[in-house]
């Protein structure tokens, strides 16, 4: 490998050809502020457009100064970080950003967790020169059910454009207008409503500022909360057990599930219950579905699509909605388990209690941003009433807890309530890319073989790899496996699909980088991607710490057939459990 | 920008597609694709956007942004008569700005507009290569020398019919 030789701040060093200062300078331990700059490290995903020049340092013999995030180190480079050119700079330039930045800081959902603040901090700033005749831009605010545009707070770092176009695939934003007026917007500034927009969210876990925040409904679960004629059930997504405590100060990567059941009971939910008994469901009757197109290819019925798509994930729903309209008879039809579990929830639950389902408020904590939308859609509404009513965020979970004077950190574990809050491993895995198919993998093998799994880790469906394939053995028959994470990933996967160059059984797919884990919902990672990584082994903890981790295996799964719904993709789970999807856009009729 | 239907006919679409594949479809060549299509259109309503977005295989997002960051593109249809002014630097000292206030007090229209009877729009130019004749202003494609903003009035009688 070649190398070069330069000097940073006094002090030599050798680094392989292509490195960045602001690299060679954070591998001596020297912390160059950055803003706009953002390395994903373990997703392969960098953002330096070198715009914000807050990360400027001094090359001797250089005119101007260089943006250390995207110049390269070259041999006999003579670098200095701190002089008082450059510290004059930084505050410039830091000035000049917070000309044209609301100051209201005080009242921004982003407080306390801005990069844009921190900056400010770092720096020092404690005025604003010509702030009195500076000229602010101002522009609409865009409110879309999951997602909220407050373009008057963007900087133009580009990160979310990034995220949306080179990782996602998906198009919805994109730097438009020119010079002070330049704003990231969708096609012809409409609302993101009307864009592609998938409401995957990775543009708002990625938003140094306030520009790009969720919809917020801590608000209407609280008042449910103090209804006397509701009783308020919540269900707790997979991923949020693994990234809760990092906004309590925990290590990234500490499983909460018992801390989090506790401070769910204490603010006041009548039932404290978990999406992962609705994935055990879910794989109950997207493993059914699977090993029933699968036995009809292979005794030669033509009609049956192959392969089957995972359908649990609203981004990816919306993603192939707009894309792949062609392809709408592919992904399974069982609905996500935040749907079903509504569906369970304002069915069977309703009825055990003597309830009706107007009577019952159904919360989900997500990890996503897309469910808030998913939940909003017409087709999981019954007589205008929705089988899940709201859908916040890790993030507003987080709040809720500290607003109800919770020292979380402190509580006692304790367990989620019967008969809606048992689940097993496989429920848990959900939350991680790979984790889907592994669950239905250990259910549709032994429905299929009538034999006890031989292993209960497939690892060869787990990691950080953007696309992965697998070939699991059916005890004679090879099931071919497709992964991907990540949008673009998924449109990779599709396109070899499409053109027939890809030969699946069952893929799945999930929008966000990592699985769940990685969703728009979560604590902010800010560019750390390592912590996405930690909450991942989380999942694989919890999953290997459970007594049953077969989805077939969980006792209330069984009671709810026995008691309800007959067996899996009977007439009546068709009815609660399954899904229809529609065409977006129109980019077919123009090509 | 408020996004206007025009309702494409299917040979204009098709005309689209011919000029995205005289450039191989290249998402590279969209720039080209967009001057071409407007020389054809007049102008680039967000339809058109749209259908040339899809053959390049790029977001409708990408391409407005495009289409907002160069001046030479517009989204607005050229009125029967397209005015520009020269404001390039010796048309600028001789007192072009003048004669564009006075095209804009007329007209009532600001730069990048169409009157509201379509016959005129009004645009600014840098410099056409006719500086001993500033300040220049193109009507169409006849150019008038010498403007002052008295004669104004007198250039937009010409097509006033």
């Amino acid at each position: 490998m070649e190398t070069v030789k330069l000097t940073i701040d006094n002090r030599e060093i050798e680094v392989p050809k292509g490195t960045t200062i602001y690299k060679a300078a954070k591998s001596l331990g020297i912390d160059i502020p950055v803003l706009c700059y953002m390395d994903l490290h373990d997703l392969k995903v960098e953002n330096k457009p070198a715009g914000c020049r807050i990360c400027v340092v001094e090359v001797e013999g250089r005119r101007n100064l260089a943006p250390s995030c995207s110049t390269d180190c070259m041999n006999g480079m003579v670098v200095k970080t701190h002089t008082t050119r450059v510290i004059n700079a930084r505050r410039t330039v830091m000035e000049l950003i917070l000309s044209d930045h609301p100051k209201d800081c005080l009242t921004c959902p982003k407080s306390g967790h801005c990069d844009l603040q921190d900056m400010a901090v770092r720096l020092g700033i404690r005025e604003i020169p010509g702030q009195e005749f500076a000229e602010m831009s101002t522009y609409k605010k865009d409110f879309s059910p999951s997602i909220i545009r407050d373009v008057d707070k963007c900087i133009m770092c580009r990160r979310c454009e990034t995220m949306c176009n080179d990782v996602q695939t998906v198009g919805a934003l994109s730097a438009v207008n020119r010079g002070f007026m330049s704003v990231v917007a969708p096609a012809f500034e409409q609302d993101l409503e009307k864009s592609p927009c998938t409401y995957c969210g990775q543009c708002v876990a990625v938003c140094p500022t306030g520009a790009l925040t969720e919809v917020d409904h801590t608000a209407k679960v609280i008042r449910a909360l103090s209804d006397p004629t509701k009783t308020v059930l919540v269900q707790t997504a997979p991923a949020v057990r693994a990234a809760l405590g990092e906004e309590f100060g925990m290590e990234p990567g500490t499983l909460v599930t018992g801390k989090m059941a506790a401070a769910l009971r204490q603010i006041g939910f009548d039932f404290v219950f978990d999406t992962d008994f609705a994935a055990d469901l879910t794989i109950m009757e997207e493993g059914t579905e699977l090993l029933d197109r699968l036995t009809r290819h292979l005794n030669g019925d033509k009609n049956v699509k192959l392969p089957i798509l995972t359908s649990c994930c609203p981004g990816w729903v919306n993603f192939f909605e707009n894309n792949y309209n062609d392809m709408l008879d592919v992904p399974s039809t069982a609905k996500s388990p935040q749907q079903m579990f509504g569906a369970i929830a304002k069915s069977y639950f309703a009825e055990k209690l003597g309830k009706k389902r107007e009577e019952l408020v159904v919360v989900s904590i997500m990890p996503c941003l897309a469910k808030k939308y998913e939940c909003q859609r017409d087709e999981f509404k019954h007589d205008n009433n929705p089988d899940v009513d709201y859908s916040i965020s890790t993030r507003e979970l987080a709040h809720m807890i500290k607003s109800f004077n919770i020292n979380f950190i402190d509580l006692a574990d304790e367990d989620f309530d019967r008969p809606l809050g048992e689940s097993t491993g496989a429920g848990v895995i959900f939350g991680a890319t790979g984790g889907v198919i592994e669950a239905a993998v250990r259910t549709a093998y032994e429905v299929q073989t009538g034999k006890p799994l031989p292993r209960l880790d497939f690892t060869e469906l787990r990691g950080m790899e953007g696309i992965r394939s697998a070939t699991i053995d059916f005890n004679g028959l090879p099931v071919n496996i497709g992964i991907a994470h990540g949008l673009g990933n998924a449109r990779k996967l599709l396109d070899d699909v499409r053109d027939g160059k890809a030969n699946y059984h069952a893929i799945e797919i999930m929008a966000c980088p990592g699985g769940c884990i990685g969703g728009g919902g979560q604590p902010l990672h800010h560019g750390d991607s390592s912590i996405i990584k930690a909450r991942m082994a989380a999942i694989y903890r919890e999953d290997a710490g459970k007594t049953l981790r077969k989805s077939h295996e969980n006792p209330y799964i069984k009671q709810l057939y026995e008691e309800f719904l007959g067996k899996p993709m009977s007439e009546k789970a068709h009815h609660l459990l399954h899904t229809h999807y529609f065409k977006k856009g129109n980019k077919d009729i123009y090509i | 920008m408020s996004h206007i239907k025009v309702g494409l006919k299917p040979e204009q679409i098709k005309a689209i597609q011919e000029i995205c594949k005289s450039f191989n479809n290249e998402p590279g060549e969209l720039i080209n694709v967009l001057h071409k299509t407007q020389g054809y259109f007049g102008y680039l309503p967000a339809e058109v956007q749209e259908v040339i977005a899809a053959n390049l295989n790029i977001s409708v997002a990408k391409v407005y942004g495009v289409v907002t960051f160069y001046s030479f593109f517009t989204m607005i249809p050229k009125g029967k008569h397209p005015i520009s002014v020269c404001t390039g630097t010796a048309c600028y000292v001789r007192g072009a700005e003048k004669v564009l206030d006075e095209f804009k007090r007329i007209l009532e229209i600001k730069v990048g507009e169409t009157s509201a009877d379509g016959k005129f729009s009004l645009s600014c130019l840098r410099c056409v290569g006719a500086c001993g004749l500033a300040p220049v202003v193109l009507v169409g494609e006849k150019v008038y020398g010498r403007v002052s903003p008295d004669g104004v009035k007198d250039i937009i009688k010409e097509y006033q019919d």
